[in-house]
């Protein structure tokens, strides 16, 4: 294996013994990206030069023994909601088209400052809203399994990228599922972790209680060292933890034995894909191996997540959208005669349709009149629904498992047209941003026809290290073969 | 210009009106609320932004709490309820001058609730009146409309605010801006606010309605915009009375609406009406946690004392009613006052007023002096106090080195020594001159003896001339009297 196809952790350790050069890695990656994506559209820019120079600084501190992190020399790819400052950054939408921050988010600083080349910006649905990349006002990514398919979304680039080897790994950002689900879909690791772990300074909100910044990465390593660089308080986002982040990677390799995960019936019933399931009950029994305890739960107020959150991620997006109006920055409509036309007309174009569906639902769940009945009411149910897991948690479960996504990567065009079918995509992932929670996919093997499965494990608040700990312990016990995609073997 | 014909003052009397006011005050924090941006005022447009102020996408807000402070300030000051969890919250509404298109304020839980603001009456009493709440929220920016097209300036976005919600206690206008102008005094006294109406840093909204007298029930609220200086404030609220009245008196119904004064015809004329009033859709600001205020903190906040406080301290420390009246109104004379009596004594309080409220008034008023930033300080004037208590100024004199003092800073030892302004008041010096005159008056020492004790004024008048007004007039009448009595 070329060291630009090793998976992230495995990658770093290369890098420390010299193995590797990070110039030679990140051309063997631009090399790809040119002959693939292409085909796959992960990415929506490359920032080619400064990538080269990122990299070229990173040979000779990884030369002279002194790098910044384990991630020194490190590509790695942006879903386009992170500020990057003088880089283009749209968020998949038409009305942001053409504009360049002055600044950089905190995660994308300290992702600089830990030494990753960044090499572009990854394509999503436009805002973060979708599950298949499909609403990206600059078309959609495909999912380097089959690309006939969808990567999932919303951070579809960002997943397909990862697999793709066009990076070693990459950010996204989860609000109901937007990292796990893609993750799932293209068969890598993927972890939203807890609200308020890592800052959301600089990160295009959709929704800002639910929106948290997560890695990507082919191994549970990868994933734990880029969770490692850019987790921490940020003065700058008041909501995130004044805890110490830890080294998650030390503890990596901890035992798993005396952990007890919970299955909940409600994440194993109607509408879950017979494979996935077989896959996902095979995935639990490889933690029964490492010495894990099983147990049986019930979360009795997750079904009714999916609504809670339509209430409360609209409510909150018709918010943060109201500044997209034309008068500042990105589009502006041509309009002639009032302030009202320009507002009408700029967001009226500027915004796609499932932009629209969720800024209108989330208007009228604020009205005068619906606040009570809609938008509180949804809050008092997410409060049930955080408490369902506490009672878990309370009961000795250290983690739930459950599958990451009722169904392997669907086809392109299969769901668009059918909102409340692409919403039921997040089933399983959205309760664990409703409650504020630590969530990871883990591959636990394809389907017959080749199509990528995940596993999802759901950690109590803040602990994450006990999280990646058994998503290694998943990884190790199912000892899956790194396998590439077909298209980027050929 | 007024709506009210004839027919209708007759019948004023049957009415009464509602007022409660509604003031934004830019609170006097170095920097913004929610980000590190100067608020100084009259920068070049667009100089004192970031992407926090100019709402650029992914930006948050981070709470400045010296903004908090000064609410809890004003909470302490009027005797509100300080809230120990308040909530941020979001209003969305859309405008140009609102980069976020929501600005972050405070809704069903405001930092502070309750309290009042006294109000000193004209008989001296004080009257409260009663506030609803008070609660912190960001400014929005300036549309500027010019012959280009209307441009935006941002450099007020983000400025702490806090908005003093006040019961609907006050009848008329008058009571009303009286109210304002106690209220504008106590937030400089608190040094949380400039006052200063013509830049915006301190602004009002009216909410009237008038009733028939005798009746409890509120008559449609009108909601009135755009008043920035007293006068208006009066001028606006006296205008929508007397509309009220008028639209009641033929009969018809006041339209619950938002009306916008014209400083120039000084009416008021319909803005929005009920219906085209905004949902501001609040609900919680998911991107600041609650806002936790401890009894400590509460504690630890110090308030200075009110206008009216100061007032009685004044009349009874012997300073006229209105002498205190005129220092308690502008809080740089309360405090030179203050520093004087500190620098000259507990009885000199009535003599610091002469001074404040004399020569020091008429300084300022001709601007030859800046209490911003003084030549001069108190102590120095307790100097001249003591000059003239040891007799070595007369009162003449000491008024000359005062203003010296106020204008230049010259140290009053100094002036007295170069202008020669000392008193002679060494007996022994003054005796020669005491006999001299006596000696070339016989006929007035002849009549002074046979009982026209008045011609004293004279003899001393005398001497004075001879000593070029630098004698001590107590000391040559005494002598004066020792010869000849």
């Amino acid at each position: 294996m070329s060291p630009s196809t090793l998976p992230l952790g495995a990658l770093s350790h290369a890098l420390e013994r010299g193995e590797a050069q990070p110039s030679r890695i990140l051309d063997e990656c631009l090399a790809r990206i040119a002959k693939l994506d292409g085909k796959v559209h992960a990415f929506l820019r490359l920032t080619e030069s400064e990538a080269r120079s990122a990299a070229r600084a990173a040979d000779d501190r990884r030369a002279r023994k002194a790098p910044l992190s384990p991630l020194d020399g490190v590509p790695i790819g942006l879903k386009d909601l992170f500020c990057q400052e003088g880089v283009e950054t749209t968020a998949g939408s038409r009305i942001l088209q053409g504009y360049v921050p002055p600044y950089d988010a905190t995660v994308v600083r300290k992702l600089r400052e830990a030494g990753a080349v960044l090499v572009g910006k990854l394509n999503m649905d436009e805002f973060a809203m979708g599950s298949s990349t499909e609403n990206s006002a600059y078309g959609p990514t495909r999912n380097p399994w089959d690309l006939e398919r969808t990567p999932g979304g919303s951070s579809g680039g960002s997943a397909a990228a990862t697999v793709a080897r066009f990076v070693s790994g990459a950010l996204g950002t989860d609000t109901g599922g937007s990292i796990r689900q893609p993750a799932a879909l293209v068969g890598c690791v993927g972890l939203k972790p807890t609200y308020g772990r890592v800052s959301r300074y600089g990160v295009v909100a959709f929704a800002s209680s639910l929106d948290q910044v997560g890695p990507f990465a082919q191994d549970v390593r990868g994933v734990a060292l880029l969770l490692r660089a850019i987790a921490g308080h940020d003065a700058n986002d008041q909501t995130s933890s004044l805890r110490t982040v830890p080294d998650y990677d030390a503890s990596l390799e901890k035992p798993v034995r005396g952990l007890t995960v919970g299955v909940p019936e409600e994440y194993f019933g109607e509408g879950l894909d017979a494979e996935v399931e077989t896959s996902v009950r095979a995935g639990i029994d490889a933690l029964k191996r490492e010495g894990c305890a099983v147990k049986e739960i019930s979360l009795p107020n997750s079904p009714h997540a999916i609504a809670t959150y339509y209430l409360v991620a609209t409510a909150e997006a018709s918010s943060n959208l109201a500044r997209y109006d034309g008068i500042r920055y990105g589009y502006r409509a041509a309009a002639r005669g009032s302030l009202l036309d320009l507002y009408e007309q700029t967001r009226a174009a500027g915004f796609g349709a499932e932009v629209k569906r969720r800024i209108l639902l989330g208007t009228y769940a604020l009205s005068a009149g619906y606040y009570d009945a809609y938008y509180l009411r949804a809050q008092k149910v997410r409060a049930l629904i955080r408490r369902d897991f506490d009672d878990a948690f309370a009961a000795g479960v250290d983690a739930v498992v459950s599958p990451t996504s009722p169904w392997p990567a669907f086809r392109l065009g299969e769901k668009v047209d059918d909102p409340l079918a692409m919403y039921l995509n997040d089933i399983y992932t959205v309760p664990v941003n409703l409650a504020g929670l630590p969530g990871i996919s883990v591959p636990s093997g394809f389907t017959k026809s080749g199509l990528p499965i995940g596993l999802q494990l759901i950690g109590k608040p803040f602990e994450e290290e006990s999280l990646l700990r058994l998503a290694r312990g998943a990884e190790r016990a199912l000892a899956l073969p790194q396998r590439l995609p077909p298209l980027v073997t050929k | 210009m007024s709506p009210a014909t004839a027919t209708h003052t007759k019948s004023f009397e049957e009415w009464e009106s509602v007022i409660g006011l509604e003031v934004h005050a830019q609170l006097l924090t170095r920097s913004k609320i929610f980000c590190g941006c100067p608020t100084a005022f009259g920068a070049p447009p667009n100089t004192q932004v970031c992407p926090v102020c100019l709402g650029l996408p992914g930006a948050l807000p981070a709470l400045n709490r010296g903004a908090v402070e000064m609410a809890i300030k004003a909470g302490k000051a009027f005797g509100c309820q300080i809230t120990e969890r308040s909530i941020w919250a979001r209003k969305n509404y859309f405008y140009p001058d609102l980069p976020k298109g929501y600005q972050i304020s405070q809704y069903e839980l405001p930092i502070c609730k309750g309290g009042s603001v006294p109000v000193p009456q004209p008989d001296g009493s004080v009257r409260k009146v009663g506030l609803t709440r008070i609660h912190l929220e960001e400014d929005a920016g300036k549309n500027v409309h010019g012959e280009n097209g209307s441009q935006v300036d941002l450099n007020r976005s983000g400025v702490p605010l806090i908005e003093i919600v006040g019961e609907p206690e006050l009848r008329g206008a008058e009571e009303a801006s009286e109210y304002l102008k106690a209220l504008r005094l106590a937030l400089l006294y608190l040094g949380i606010n400039d006052g200063n109406l013509e830049e915006g840093s301190f602004r009002c909204d009216a909410n009237v309605s008038v009733r028939r007298k005798g009746t409890s029930k509120l008559g449609t609220r009108v909601e009135l915009k755009n008043i920035n200086s007293f006068r208006f404030v009066r001028q606006a609220i006296e205008y929508e009375i007397e509309r009220q009245i008028g639209v009641y008196e033929r009969g018809e119904k006041v339209a619950q609406e938002t009306r916008l004064f014209d400083n120039a015809s000084g009416e008021t004329r319909p803005m929005r009406s009920k219906e085209e009033a905004n949902d501001y859709r609040y609900f919680p600001e998911p991107d600041l946690p609650p806002l936790i205020v401890s009894r400590e903190w509460v504690e630890k906040v110090t308030v200075p004392k009110l206008p009216h406080e100061r007032m009685a301290e004044l009349v009874a420390a012997g300073v006229p009613a209105a002498d205190a009246r005129t220092i308690t109104a502008e809080p740089r004379l309360v405090e030179l006052h203050a520093r004087i009596v500190e620098a000259a004594g507990r009885d000199s309080a009535k003599r610091a007023a002469n001074v404040v409220t004399g020569e020091v008034a008429r300084l300022l008023n001709e601007g030859a002096v800046d209490l911003a930033s003084p030549r001069f300080d108190a102590a120095q004037i307790a100097e001249v106090f003591k000059l003239q208590d040891a007799g070595t100024l007369s009162s003449t004199a000491a008024k000359d080195v005062l203003a010296e003092l106020l204008r230049t800073g010259k140290p009053p030892a100094q002036t007295v020594q170069e202008k020669g302004l000392s008193q002679v008041s060494d007996e022994s010096a003054l005796e020669a001159v005491v006999d001299a005159v006596i000696a070339r008056s016989p006929s007035e020492v002849a009549k002074y003896k046979s009982g026209k004790k008045n011609l004293l004024g004279f003899f001393v008048g005398q001497a004075m001339k001879e000593l070029k007004g630098k004698g001590n007039p107590g000391v040559l009448n005494a002598l004066f009297k020792k010869r000849l009595d």
